[in-house]
């Protein structure tokens, strides 16, 4: 099994400030960026503050930048990288530091909760819900989400733009819209709820001009902007115009 | 007097995942005010990890499943030692539990008609498990997530705020449970983040912790899992049974170093893939036990057949109760028939097209292409065991999931004891979730809510110890020695427990593992930390060694005494199942409450209640002379 000496640079401070401090470790073969900041804490940083959970790419807790790209930690293999190159971990940059790595996330539990629910059927018992696995499918694809928040990280509405967060639920909660909107049995509409209006009106879904930025970093590969924001902002249409669904309708839905 | 936070509710779930979000919803919807504390940020709990599926009787797949052959496969996967009652509700409300998740918007595989589809899996003898992919832990958290945030969003129309009823504390950690007299007072913990203390009053606390495997080295189990909710409760006075059985999963991925123990579902199984050895021998037809002989194909074409026609082909052995599997490919392995790195060969690619697993396992082909480099739709995994499941935890009421001894104490999912017997099988576990996290909500409520006023109070001088105990590493210094590094310290805990008390056992390695557990305790308490409370993981680490070294002296003094095999506890030097030891429960609790806080276990046997004669009447009598005494027979 082959070793080698990594240098990384790793971001250290809290909401007050901090620097990028330099950091020679081990590195063995087949390990992930998170398992190298794990060694980092073992052995020259007890206290670097880090999220994480699963370290299987399945909770969404290890985001950061890493060389200036959102990713998962646990996901992102040391063998991407050139044994020379060096490695520079940030907290992601939409939201405000906590300490290290860990970031202050709470924007997207407010968000989260100005979604409307999903609205059961009238009339019909739990066990009686029928639903074809075709129809089901494009919500489905949107519930794999890990809401690792990158997507909310790395779009450029909410990036460098702290003015415009209490307007805009950014592309996992839009997408929530979506997915609520493509629920086969969900009545939203029958009790008075517009789903499509309310992504424009309150959401902010007029904001997004799907340069597909969420979907690049996606690590569930969810078509975010393709399937759920684009096919959104053609049923606002309807009521609202918007200039950027001539765009989506020139990049057509991908498969 | 320590100065802490102080927030008053009704009833406080320690833990976030299926058992204590579904604990939280009942509670609210009793209408009481209810606090969720978790380690993790909200909708990161440890039940994101669950692949396969929720086992419920509905019947969708094969319309002679009922809950009756449920509870028999249960409890022949636990070899009898259930906690029938458990078992026996468990079977009976899971599909309750899993419609229910629909109407709050889950989204559920589809039959061809539309109903809920369902997978089979080991030990389970109708395709049971309702499924999303792989990824099914991850819709049941986010359903029960998103119902949290539908019930807050109604206590918001009414009270004009989200949290009026139902708050969610989000990196949290508990490290006592408060008490007047023998009733439960509250919670005292700290917050993750800014390392400040808090308390909260409340009569009613229910234990949604999880599991301990983060006290063996290979495990599938994160961070999270350190055994808090087991500690708490002993901690508490209240008991545990059944620690000596751990789960080990037969198949986590072994290579590379870094991911090894991470989870390979049973769904691959399930779905088709078989095991072979270095030989290319399909080894598990050499392994099928003999009180599995009658239900298991002996040869590869008629297991071949099942697929496709069930109703005339017995199941094939892949599909054995867990234990099994991971014993057998324990002993391919020790044989020298285990692949290049350590495991055996796992293959679906011969069975199903690349598109057909793309579609059913669509994270396992990730995270082998990811993490690996290994295509499952064209080559075979190495996977060998991992420590996934601990079936020991709190000794509770099968109706109420009150804790045994300290009122006002529930427990619910991994944390409680009893419902999986010496073996889990799979899938049983998020319909285990869904059941008693639900039970023990309600129970919770209701004892609050029947205190009325006379709640107990809560004592000054147990703030105080909390928050000394808590402090202790950041002053461990002289004059018992330098401060020892808690991540140094963990590493050998889990060195000894994967070596010492494993998935194979024998009575000198066992005693020896006690032996180090009690030095390990001894420097557990220099454990010393640098920096501040802010988000300091190393402290974190030093508070969570505590409960490992409490769990891991449990399983093993369970473990020594045992002297038999039976699913999740394998002994070399006792490898027969003895029917006398069926009826027994082994139960752990602290040996002195003495002001040594790391304490010592004391296991002492117990007889288990006898199985109601409706619920015996389900088995032949030959199948059951396999298991219980002759004397119980007759009764």
């Amino acid at each position: 099994m082959s070793t080698y000496k990594a240098h990384f640079r790793v971001w250290r401070g809290d909401a007050e400030g901090g620097e990028l401090q330099d950091y020679d470790v081990e590195v063995h073969d087949g390990e992930v960026v998170l398992d190298i900041i794990h060694r980092l804490q073992a052995t020259q940083a007890n206290d670097l503050a880090v999220r994480w959970n699963c370290k299987a790419g399945k909770c969404g807790s290890c985001s950061a930048e890493v060389n200036g790209r959102p990713r998962l930690m646990c996901m992102t293999r040391m063998s991407v990288f050139g044994e020379e190159e060096t490695i520079t971990v940030t907290p992601m940059r939409a939201f405000p530091v906590v300490r290290d790595l860990v970031t202050d996330v709470s924007f997207n539990y407010a968000k989260a909760r100005e979604v409307p629910s999903f609205v059961p059927p009238a009339g019909l018992a739990p066990g009686e819900y029928r639903m074809a696995q075709a129809d089901v499918d494009r919500s489905q694809e949107f519930r794999k989400c890990i809401e690792c928040f990158l997507c909310q990280d790395t779009c450029h509405v909410v990036r460098d733009h702290e003015e415009n967060k209490a307007a805009f639920a950014g592309p996992r909660f839009l997408m929530r819209i979506a997915e609520l909107d493509m629920h086969p049995l969900d009545a939203a509409e029958e009790a008075g709820l517009d789903r499509k209006a309310s992504a424009q009106d309150e959401h902010g879904l007029g904001y997004c001009n799907i340069t597909k930025c969420c979907t690049e970093v996606c690590p569930e590969q969810i078509k975010i902007t393709d399937n759920a924001l684009i096919p959104l902002k053609e049923r606002a249409v309807d009521r609202k115009y918007d200039p950027l669904v001539w765009l989506g309708n020139v990049i057509r839905r991908r498969p | 007097m320590t100065q802490v936070e102080r927030h008053t509710y009704d009833v406080v779930v320690i833990g976030a995942g299926g058992a204590g979000l579904r604990a939280a919803i009942a509670a609210r919807e009793q209408g009481l005010r209810t606090a969720v504390i978790c380690k993790s940020l909200f909708g990161k709990a440890h039940t994101v990890m669950a692949e396969g599926g929720i086992a419920a009787s509905m019947g969708n797949a094969n319309p002679h499943d009922n809950w009756q052959v449920h509870f028999r496969d249960t409890m022949r996967g636990g070899k009898f030692l259930n906690q029938w009652r458990m078992a026996e509700l468990h079977a009976q409300e899971a599909p309750d539990r899993v419609w229910e998740l629909e109407t709050w918007g889950a989204l559920f595989d589809r039959t061809k008609d539309g109903r809920i589809s369902q997978r089979n899996f080991g030990g389970h003898e109708y395709p049971r498990l309702a499924h999303v992919g792989d990824r099914t832990g991850l819709e049941l958290i986010r359903t029960l997530q998103q119902k949290i945030v539908s019930l807050q969003q109604e206590d918001f129309k009414e009270h004009g705020d989200y949290e009026a009823r139902l708050k969610v504390f989000q990196e949290c950690t508990v490290t006592r449970v408060l008490k007047e007299g023998p009733r439960v007072s509250g919670v005292f913990g700290y917050v993750r983040e800014s390392g400040r203390f808090f308390v909260m009053e409340a009569p009613a606390v229910v234990l949604a912790t999880g599991g301990i495997g983060k006290s063996f080295k290979v495990t599938s189990n994160s961070w999270e899992y350190t055994g808090d909710g087991h500690a708490l409760a002993l901690l508490a006075g209240a008991p545990l049974i059944n620690m000596e059985f751990v789960q080990f999963h037969p198949t986590g991925m072994v290579w590379p170093p870094s991911v090894k123990g991470i989870l390979v579902t049973e769904s691959v199984r399930g779905d088709g893939g078989v095991l072979r050895n270095s030989d290319g021998k399909r080894f598990m037809f050499d392994y099928i036990p003999d009180v599995f002989k009658e239900k298991y194909a002996q040869s590869e074409d008629e297991a071949d057949g099942w697929y496709a026609d069930p109703e005339h082909h017995r199941r094939p052995p892949e599909l054995l109760p867990r234990d099994e599997v991971a014993r057998a490919i324990n002993s391919e392995v020790k044989a020298g028939r285990g692949s290049p790195h350590g495991g055996v060969f796992l293959d679906v690619s011969t069975r199903l097209s690349a598109e057909e697993i793309k579609r059913r396992l669509p994270s396992m082909h990730h995270q082998f292409k990811e993490l690996a480099d290994v295509d499952i739709t064209a080559e075979p995994m190495e996977v060998g065991p991992t420590c996934h499941y601990v079936m020991g935890g709190v000794d509770v009421d099968p109706d109420t999931a009150a804790a045994t001894g300290v009122p006002g104490l529930f427990a619910a999912g991994e944390v409680a004891g009893g419902m999986h017997g010496s073996n889990r099988l799979g899938g049983n576990s998020l319909s285990d979730l869904l059941v008693f996290g639900r039970r023990a909500g309600l129970h919770a409520a209701q004892y609050a809510a029947g205190l009325d006023g006379a709640r107990p109070a809560i004592d000054e001088e147990q703030i105080d110890d909390a928050a000394a105990e808590a402090l202790r590493p950041f002053s461990a210094e002289a004059p018992e020695g330098p401060a020892e590094n808690p991540y140094g310290l963990h590493q050998e805990l889990q060195q000894t427990m994967n070596d010492l008390v494993g998935i194979i056992r024998r009575a000198d390695e066992m005693q020896e593992a006690l032996d180090r557990l009690a030095t390990l305790r001894v420097r557990a308490r220099r454990a010393g930390v640098e920096g501040h409370r802010q988000f300091n993981p190393g402290w974190h680490l030093s508070l969570d060694l505590r409960n490992m070294l409490l769990v891991s002296e449990c399983v093993a003094r369970a473990a020594l005494l045992r002297t038999e095999s039976r699913g999740g506890h394998t002994r070399d030097d006792y490898p027969e199942m003895d029917r006398d030891w069926r009826k027994l429960n082994l139960v752990c609790a602290l040996a002195e409450p003495s002001e040594d806080l790391l304490g010592q276990i004391s296991a002492t046997r117990r007889d288990m209640p006898p199985i109601r004669g409706d619920l015996l009447a389900l088995f032949d009598q030959d199948e059951l002379l396999k298991y219980l005494t002759d004397e119980e027979l007759d009764r």
